[in-house]
């Protein structure tokens, strides 16, 4: 579905991606695991238009989508939930939950309920200042805003930061279950065996290069892995 | 008894005419962090833009559709100035430091203010009476412009409808969250330019209302016609809390009223250095204003 070909990108001097090639197969979920500064989230912002590439390609399905500016992305069907989760503090809940569907002009209905019914906790604070939610409550409302969009494609960056283990859980479970309804998921994680579980390709990204891939399930085998990122 | 009403009135009316004035410095601050400082010489240009065009329509129209083309156009060419100045002199300098803006700004101010004094020579020009406005009226015995009554209710009206348009619409929902962060807006499909086009285009269309009201009450207009209205304005919107449209209409009517109360009194001669004073004492005691949201990171 998505296909990254040699992508290089540059801040300033310095080369966060370093020309990397990977897939992300319709209706999987994919994970791109790594150190601290490994590049990450730059391939991320990049894929979602915020940065420009200085080499390669993106392509979604045959389109290349190399480029674009943001709102075209997000019209074409990619979503980014970022890092640090970047909730709109001031707005209320359901307002949060509507501007993630600000490109669409049909009814929002029936996404609303369906984001609900995966978080019912959002639906009893819809007119709460998203500011005032508990971390885990605004990852939930960052995951829901993405999916207002009606993304073929999620990506996550690092769902899991400073959440507890069981919040940790459920924001697993809900990421599978909307793979189940159709949304192909790239994932970000430095919880490497949380994703690894879940994932059915892996990347291992290691400053700005990639440097093993598999299934999820030999990632987690892998003796390598295992010790770099499983401790 | 009658000198204590028309202070009020003039205060009241010069504070809805800050207001409007105002709330264009609260929004682009909202937005870009940015002090607009080519705002007052918007507004200036603004009342130079009704001379000029109720001349030269006067020639062929009678006087009354003169008068009203007149302002509708004023309305159209102050929204395009305060547009084409962010797109040629903000715009390309988005990922420059604040105070690049900054500069920017203040040549857009001495270039709209240099251009007003080619155009006139120098030499005041005196603002068209617009019907009915310019009119005087007896209230409790005192005699005023009725510009000076109806300015608090335009005002009231304008501000419940931007109110209205930043809480309560899809456009008014993209203001508040490209005001927040620029990024995330992004992620979400909204094209920040055009948002922030957006506070320009209304900005500068309160500021072009402000000058007919302003004006009608001055018999000339020169080249600085806008900085002492414009500063005044700023410091409203700092009273206020910069960022907040409640606090910079509140700020105004302060301003506005304290003005007109010290031009009242024998030390008429202090009230601009009054209303840097006030600037002071509200930095000093609440740097935030008002209604000022708290110092963010942005800032
Ligand atoms: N805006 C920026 N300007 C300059 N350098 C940057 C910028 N963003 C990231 N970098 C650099 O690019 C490299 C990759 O950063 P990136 O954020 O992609 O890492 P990451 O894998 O997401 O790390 P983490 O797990 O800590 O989030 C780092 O060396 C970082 O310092
Ligand atoms: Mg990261």
């Amino acid at each position: 579905m998505l296909k990254i070909d040699g992508l290089r990108v540059n801040y300033g001097g310095i080369e966060a991606v370093k020309g990397i090639t990977f897939q992300v197969p319709e209706r999987q979920i994919v994970t791109l695991i790594g150190a601290n500064g490994a590049g990450k989230s730059t391939t991320l912002r990049t894929i979602a238009g915020l940065v420009k590439p200085s080499a390669g390609r993106i392509r979604l399905q045959a389109e290349d989508i190399t480029g674009m500016s943001p709102d075209r992305i997000v019209s074409k069907g990619i979503t980014l939930v970022p890092e640090g989760r970047r909730v709109f503090p001031d707005l209320t809940v359901l307002e949060n939950l509507k501007i993630g569907a600000y490109l669409r002009k049909d009814s929002l209905e029936d996404d609303l309920e369906w984001v609900y019914s995966l978080f019912p906790r959002l639906k009893e604070r819809s007119w709460q200042a998203a500011g005032t939610l508990s971390g885990g409550e605004q990852q939930m409302l960052a995951v829901g805003r993405a999916l207002m969009s009606r993304p073929k494609l999620m990506m996550m960056d690092e769902p899991s930061l400073g959440l507890a283990p069981l919040v940790v859980k459920d924001i697993f479970s809900i990421i599978k279950k909307v793979n189940e309804q159709g949304v192909t998921i790239l994932l970000i994680e430095q919880n490497a065996n949380m994703a690894l579980h879940i994932a059915d390709t892996a990347y291992v990204l290691e400053t700005g290069r990639i440097t093993l891939t598999g299934t999820g399930e030999e990632l987690l085998n892998n003796e390598a892995v295992k010790k770099a990122y499983l401790g | 008894m009658q000198f204590a009403l028309s202070i009020f009135l003039s205060g009241i009316s010069l504070g809805g005419q800050y207001a409007l004035i105002a709330i264009g410095y609260t929004l682009v601050y909202g937005i870009l962090r940015l002090i607009n400082f080519a705002h007052g010489d918007v507004f200036m240009v603004a009342g130079l833009l009704m001379v000029y065009l109720s001349a030269f329509l006067g020639s062929f129209l009678s006087p009354g559709a003169a008068i009203g083309v007149g302002l509708i156009l004023v309305l159209a060419l102050t929204v395009a100035l305060g547009f084409a100045i962010e797109r040629a002199a903000y715009k390309p300098l988005r990922s420059a430091p604040r105070m690049s803006v900054m500069i920017s700004a203040i040549g857009v101010s001495y270039l709209l203010q240099n251009f007003a004094t080619y155009i006139t020579g120098g030499l005041p020009q005196t603002y068209p009476a617009l019907p009915l406005l310019s009119n005087n009226v007896i209230i409790g015995g005192v005699s005023t412009k009725v510009v000076t009554v109806v300015t608090p209710f335009l005002v009231a009206v304008l501000v419940i409808a931007l109110t209205q348009l930043i809480n309560h619409t899809k456009v008014g929902m993209a203001m508040r969250a490209v005001a927040k962060d620029f990024e995330t807006s992004q992620l979400m499909g909204i094209k920040i330019n055009n948002v922030i086009s957006m506070t320009f285009v209304i900005g500068s269309a309160l500021a072009a209302v402000g000058s007919m009201l302003y004006f009608t009450n001055y018999p000339s207009i020169v080249p600085l016609s806008g900085s002492l209205p414009g500063l005044r304005a700023f410091v409203a919107a700092v009273f206020g809390g910069i960022g907040s449209i409640p606090g910079a209409v509140v700020g105004a009517f302060i301003v506005g009223m304290s003005e007109s109360i010290i031009k009242g009194s024998p030390f008429s001669i202090f009230s601009d250095a009054f209303t840097f004073a006030l600037l002071i004492v509200i930095l000093v005691v609440k740097p935030t204003g008002l209604f000022g949201e708290k110092v963010t990171d942005k800032v």
